[in-house]
């Protein structure tokens, strides 16, 4: 039997992904627009008509204000990054260990720096450094940084230790091996792409992040995100185009790189579980 | 019993790190809402002496001159400054008061009275200065919290609005709490569809057409409204594509305003909504819809009953990311809003940085958090659904 096929239907099969493709575009387009505009050889944010040119890229490369500002992000970025890595993942062995009432308790303070708004954090953080005289240092804007990676670099590793065999841990403890040797030589190996994909978001999580670091940064300090805002709200040319097209190319390449180890470590923890499964 | 400490003390160095260097600091600052240190740190005596008196008329001599006494020594050491700036804030000429007053009593002039005092300057006369002063004598206050809110106590205990030109807050949260709530509708109207047509296509073709939420949700923000903010200057490429298409005959303003707030944020925020969403709606068993259909069911009343509410939880949490990330967003709004348009985030800035009164900072903050607390609390779906 068949039901009496409507025009609702059909009228939604020729809607719904016309609708659906111009939202794709809404999301795609100013993203991919940028990056004609950077290669624009004249002063004006038009796409160019004739030749392509890499005037304002150079313009970038030479500018010490910028230069210096893509220095101090990633100096910045890879201290947090080392800082969150190692406590973000021993907190997800831990909590994916843990059969404890106090778990959902730890889980909403891990995830705290996610909900509170990030003015109010930048506030926080700038009333603690003031005193202490940590504004305008680089040692602040590190702390602050790793407070809001630490909830990804978790939520990343925990998602990498649900898909694992716990067997194989207590298989190792029956052996005898002691707690550290089994982290080190069985759970690192197997969820090592899920630490590498944490350690990405943390290493971007601190690259992009703007609020905070307008707040507590001094003019030592000028990340790259402090140099862009600047420049969009002072003057803004083809050399904004030219960083927020670097930018987008940086941040597409890392976190498909760490979606592909996200992926791959999925299917090596699969595979090591595999004889317990397809019997 | 070993294997639970084993799993504690993997835990303790986050825990220890998070609770140092953020919810201390955090709660720290959410504190300076409610409490009022700057005179009775600087002045203890003058803080005790005004909370022994009873506020009536005018203060008795031992007052006057404990105060006048604390005056000069913070003066001479260079404190004078918290209690001017703290005194300003409630009544306006506090601050020069003070400092021509402690110049006179440096210079010799006697303190030991009321009368004294109204001999130096003759608003110490006046009962004003000194109920401003019983205010500020702390610990705790409520002068920020009512003041974030347009609200004054007056001499007598009374809460009051305050004058409708000073009254900017209240104004200014109820147009955050708007544009937070449109911009989470905005992403609703745009967002479902898209979220539908992810869940119901087949993995081989839905994969790539997530890459098309996934690379916005990768690029930060600011790069983003950057983009925005190019495209949409006056001589940038939305305004000739509109003249172009023969839509307007000169540039229109698109940016500076609340549209381009709107249009940022939305495009911000987009993906928050539609992730969550698309995770819970791939849980929804397509066989429900079937079932009903082949009941009869036509498949706009089978979706509005059977695929829609079990869709909600989806489209609440992402709505509640949506709002929660909206109302605290700083960036966007300060890049594309207009000058007199700005959210609350503005103005906390302002009182963090450039007016240094950072009790009216952490008021704002204060009230700025406890909604979206208690939103939490309610829809508790929100932390399962942060997408990573």
């Amino acid at each position: 039997m068949k039901p009496p096929r409507m025009s609702f239907s059909r009228f939604g099969r020729l809607a719904l992904p016309g609708f659906c493709a111009l939202v794709f575009a809404f999301l795609m387009l100013p993203i991919l627009a940028v990056i004609p505009l950077s290669l624009n050889p004249g002063s004006f944010l038009v796409f160019p008509e004739e030749a392509l040119s890499l005037r304002w890229y150079r313009t970038l490369g030479e500018s010490p204000q910028w230069t210096r500002a893509f220095a101090n992000s990633f100096k910045i970025a890879t201290a947090t990054t080392l800082i969150a890595t190692p406590l973000g993942t021993l907190a997800a062995i831990g909590l994916a260990t843990m059969r404890s009432r106090a778990k959902p308790i730890i889980v909403a303070l891990i995830s705290a720096p996610l909900v509170v708004p990030v003015v109010v954090v930048a506030v926080a953080f700038y009333f603690l450094f003031a005193p202490l005289g940590l504004v305008n240092s680089p040692v602040g804007l590190v702390v602050a940084h790793t407070a809001l990676a630490l909830p990804f670099v978790v939520i990343v590793v925990h998602a990498a230790l649900t898909g694992l065999d716990f067997g194989l841990l207590r298989a190792a403890a029956s052996l005898g091996a002691p707690p550290l040797t089994m982290i080190v030589r069985i759970l690192v190996p197997l969820i090592g792409p899920g630490i590498a994909a944490g350690a990405v978001f943390a290493f971007m999580t601190s690259f992009d992040e703007t609020t905070i670091a307008l707040f507590i940064a001094g003019p030592e300090q000028r990340t790259l995100p402090i140099q862009m805002f600047e420049g969009v709200r002072e003057e803004i040319s083809p050399a904004i185009a030219a960083a927020a097209t670097l930018l987008v190319v940086a941040s597409t390449l890392l976190l498909g790189t760490a979606e592909l180890l996200r992926r791959r470590g999925e299917r090596m923890r699969s595979g090591a579980s595999a004889p317990h499964v397809r019997v | 019993m070993t294997r639970r400490w084993v799993s504690f003390a993997l835990i303790a160095p986050l825990l220890a790190f998070l609770i140092v260097s953020f919810i201390v600091p955090v709660l720290l600052m959410l504190a300076r809402a409610v409490t009022d240190r700057d005179l009775d740190r600087t002045w203890p005596a003058s803080a005790a002496a005004l909370r022994t008196w009873d506020g009536e008329g005018l203060p008795p001599d031992a007052l006057a001159r404990t105060v006048a006494r604390e005056m000069l020594a913070a003066h001479r050491a260079g404190t004078l400054n918290r209690v001017a700036n703290r005194l300003n804030y409630d009544l306006v000429g506090s601050r020069s008061l003070l400092y021509t007053t402690a110049d006179r009593l440096a210079a010799g002039a006697p303190g030991e009275t009321l009368a004294d005092l109204a001999r130096i300057d003759r608003r110490w006369a006046r009962a004003d200065i000194w109920t401003v002063m019983r205010h500020a004598d702390g610990p705790l206050t409520s002068y920020y919290l009512l003041a974030a809110l347009d609200r004054r106590i007056d001499t007598g205990g009374h809460i009051l609005r305050v004058p409708r030109e000073q009254a900017v807050f209240v104004d200014i949260f109820l147009r955050t709490f708007k544009i937070a709530s449109l911009v989470a509708l905005f992403c609703a109207l745009l967002g479902y569809p898209v979220a539908y047509l992810l869940a119901s296509l087949p993995r081989r073709i839905a994969n790539p057409l997530l890459i098309l939420v996934l690379l916005p949700f990768w690029t930060s923000a600011l790069v983003r409204t950057a983009a925005w903010a190019v495209l949409l200057q006056t001589n940038g490429v939305v305004n000739d594509l509109l003249q172009y298409m023969g839509l307007v005959d000169a540039p229109v303003q698109l940016i500076y305003n609340r549209l381009g707030v709107y249009v940022a944020m939305t495009h911000v925020l987009l993906p928050f909504f539609i992730l969550p969403l698309y995770g819970v709606m791939k849980g929804i068993d397509p066989t429900a819809m079937r079932a009903a259909s082949s009941l009869g069911a036509p498949p706009l009343l089978a979706f509005l009953k059977v695929y829609l509410p079990q869709s909600l939880p989806g489209v609440a949490a992402g709505a509640v990311l949506v709002f929660t990330l909206a109302v605290g967003y700083y960036v966007t709004p300060a890049l594309v809003g207009g000058g007199a348009d700005q959210m609350i985030s503005a103005s906390i800035a302002f009182y963090t940085s450039q007016s240094l009164n950072w009790g009216m900072a952490a008021a704002l903050s204060l009230l700025l958090l406890l909604p979206l607390l208690l939103m939490l609390f309610a829809g508790r779906t929100m932390v399962r659904t942060v997408p990573a």
